[in-house]
């Protein structure tokens, strides 16, 4: 396997706020790569050096063999870029704006159009992008970011604002271009997401790559632990605790969020002896761990998406 | 991935379809919004109509005199005669004379004219309107000499065959044409470029063809010849519509010279435009700041009325505008007969302006809002 790319060291800070802090990866070619973390952890700073649109403060960065600083234009047309948030021309309609980008490609109507039709968006070809809702916007942005049918993809966000519907479709697609051999890296919060399209992902938090690896592997690497959540109100937080710990549970965390008592732990029989023995056990849910609990387990913060 | 020799021409093909793509996504943009089209297009000529309306009494040379009472040296006059003296002179009997006068002073009427004790012709005018003074009083004058020397019944010694010079005096049109053509580029070009550089980046318009296979020369290439485009069609317009019989222009033979001068101007609005599209975070304050700019700029380049008699230090503040030499040069190539030596250094300077500015709005570029 060859690299796709690969970054040592970057960093970048925006006054006070150190945005990207030392951050390393390699991809390799034909690779789905994935970066998460929550709102602020600098995925986006990230992908934004990578691409070569920002100038790292310090680092090195090689994209196919290049350096994506200063603007290398013989690397441009090898790389596809959807942005967090939509890049389109004022009053052009859908299927203006997919032409408008594809030509700067040398990309023909015909294949834009296909791009078009990928997506689901030939019945609103005819929309002015201004017009457009959340999530067919997106959608348009990421079928410009395909027209030219580039090797690497960078996708900042891409499934956000979508109903579940266009969100799997658009999974389908992204990994019918990554079978075609095509390097997709992309940034999300949807940890599903993450665990059903990445061969790997990097855990991102303060600027920093915390833990790499297959979702899989990471899940696996938290020891099997167990997640239980029941119904809030039947049982309070601290009660709850005392009874667990009293009954033998080894308790990772705990936590009641107004709509449900969650309890990690390794071993969830006590716990589940406990439940039932208060009346405890509406809504109950057990479930093994996923990218959510290493992703708790590694930024000490619950999840939200 | 592909072989040297093809990638080239690729690359070639490429560039001449992204300036295409860009310049028709502008132009379509442009048809498209209606505010736009109404600013650059519309307005001027609404300014062009309300203005013509405006002047066309002031200036014209054509006077009311009131008439109180017989006066000998007009009723004599009859005849061809007569006919000649209408052309210049409307005349009206008043009843009397404190009415009349009133009327004068109000300026409905530009003078009055009656018989004195002593039986010579009295003239009142007010001084308020010196053009029409003056014309008043030269008729009239040569109306008097003519009745001196027909009473004298002598062949005049001297007679003065008048010919027709250049007029000196600028009719309304005359300098509205240029005034308000230059206005109106100034405001498309200086709007066109600023705007499209905010809105590009305010939307990663700009960051995203930074990611596209796209020199900068196509985008910033693709912008101007939209600007100069808009521009001459400005400049059709107005003068399809200043030339018609309802305003009377009457184009000289250089008025072509226009045109260049139209393009020079154009690329110099548009360095303004990018520098305030520089500075300016959101379309909202480029307006303002825009306005702030062409406003001034318009009144002091003698756009909506000739600078001729203001003061000296205004007339040279107006020397630091591109608007005024456009509107200058314009007006000389446009009906005054100017040539080539009139628009040269106009266009010069133009150019010379746009450079400067330009280097300036490169320095202050930026691609992303961050
Ligand atoms: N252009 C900028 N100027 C100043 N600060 C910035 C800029 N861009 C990002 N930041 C800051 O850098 C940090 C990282 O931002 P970044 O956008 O990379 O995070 P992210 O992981 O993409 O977040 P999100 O999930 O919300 O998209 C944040 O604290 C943000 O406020
Ligand atoms: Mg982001």
């Amino acid at each position: 396997m060859t690299t796709a790319i690969s970054a040592e060291g970057i960093r970048k800070r925006y006054g006070d706020v150190q945005a990207v802090d030392g951050v390393s990866l390699t991809v390799e070619t034909g690779e789905f790569y994935g970066l998460l973390g929550p709102n602020g952890a600098g995925k986006t700073t990230t992908l934004e050096i990578l691409e070569g649109i920002r100038e790292p403060d310090e680092g090195r960065v090689e994209l196919l063999g290049m350096a994506p600083w200063p603007r290398n234009k013989a690397l441009l047309p090898r790389i596809g870029v959807q942005f967090q948030a939509s890049a389109f021309f004022d009053k052009l309609t859908a299927r203006e704006t997919i032409r408008t980008f594809a030509s700067f490609y040398g990309v023909g109507p015909k294949r834009a159009d296909a791009m078009l039709e990928r997506v689901g968006l030939t019945d609103s070809a005819g929309i002015l992008t201004d017009k457009m809702s959340g999530g067919q916007a997106q959608r348009l942005s990421i079928a410009c970011a395909l027209a030219h049918d580039p090797e690497l993809v960078f996708l900042d966000e891409p499934t956000t604002g979508l109903d579940p519907q266009a969100r799997r479709n658009l999974w389908d697609l992204l990994k019918d271009i990554n079978a075609e051999g095509r390097t997709v890296v992309l940034t999300t919060h949807y940890l599903d997401e993450a665990e059903i399209l990445c061969d790997r992902v990097s855990v991102m938090d303060h600027g920093k790559v915390l833990r790499t690896g297959a979702p899989a592997a990471l899940v696996r690497d938290l020891d099997d632990t167990v997640r239980v959540s029941v119904e809030s109100g039947q049982l309070g937080a601290e009660a709850a605790r005392e009874l667990f710990t009293a009954a033998g549970a080894e308790i990772a965390n705990l936590e009641d969020n107004g709509v449900s008592l969650s309890v990690s732990t390794r071993a969830p029989g006590p716990i589940l002896t406990v439940l039932a023995d208060q009346g405890a056990l509406r809504g109950l849910e057990v479930r093994g761990a996923t990218l959510e609990d290493v992703f708790l387990h590694l930024t000490g913060r619950e999840y939200r998406a | 991935m592909s072989t040297a020799a093809p990638a080239v021409e690729k690359v070639e093909k490429e560039r001449a379809s992204a300036f295409l793509n860009l310049s028709r996504v502008m132009i379509v943009a442009f048809v498209r919004d209606r505010m736009a089209l109404f600013f650059v297009l519309l307005m001027p000529l609404i300014f062009l109509v309300m203005f013509g309306v405006l002047f066309k009494g002031a200036t014209s040379p054509h006077v009311k005199v009131a008439q109180f009472g017989p006066v000998q040296v007009l009723d004599d006059i009859q005849g061809p005669g007569r006919a000649d003296l209408d052309k210049v002179l409307t005349i009206t009997k008043v009843p009397d004379e404190a009415t009349g006068l009133e009327k004068v002073r109000k300026g409905t009427l530009d003078a009055l004219i009656e018989t004195g004790p002593d039986g010579q012709p009295v003239l009142h005018f007010s001084a308020s309107d010196q053009v029409k003074a003056g014309a008043v009083q030269a008729v009239l004058n040569s109306v008097v000499q003519q009745a001196n020397q027909d009473a004298t019944h002598q062949p005049a010694k001297y007679t003065l065959t008048t010919a027709s010079v250049e007029d000196n005096s600028l009719k309304p049109i005359q300098f509205l044409t240029p005034g308000l053509l230059g206005w109106a580029i100034a405001t498309g070009a200086i709007f066109g470029a600023s705007l499209t550089l905010v809105n590009w980046r305010k939307k990663r318009v700009l960051r995203r063809l930074r990611l596209a296979p796209v020199s900068v020369a196509a985008v910033v290439g693709s912008r101007v010849a939209v600007s100069l485009l808009v521009a001459l069609t400005q400049t059709a317009i107005f003068l399809a519509v200043a030339t018609t019989p309802a305003f009377g222009l009457k184009l000289t033979g250089n008025w072509w010279l226009v045109v260049p001068l139209v393009l020079c101007a154009t690329l110099a609005f548009m360095s303004i435009g990018l520098v305030t599209g520089a500075f300016a975070k959101t379309e909202e304050a480029a307006n303002g700041i825009n306005q702030l700019i062409i406003l001034p700029m318009s009144f002091l380049s003698g756009s909506f009325f000739p600078l001729d008699n203001s003061p000296g230090w205004l007339q040279s503040l107006s020397k630091v505008f591109p608007l005024h030499y456009l509107v200058t040069a314009a007006q000389s190539v446009l009906s005054r007969g100017g040539g080539v030596m009139d628009a040269l250094p106009a266009m010069g300077g133009l150019l010379a302006f746009a450079a400067v500015m330009t280097l300036i709005a490169l320095r202050l570029f930026n691609w992303d809002d961050a």
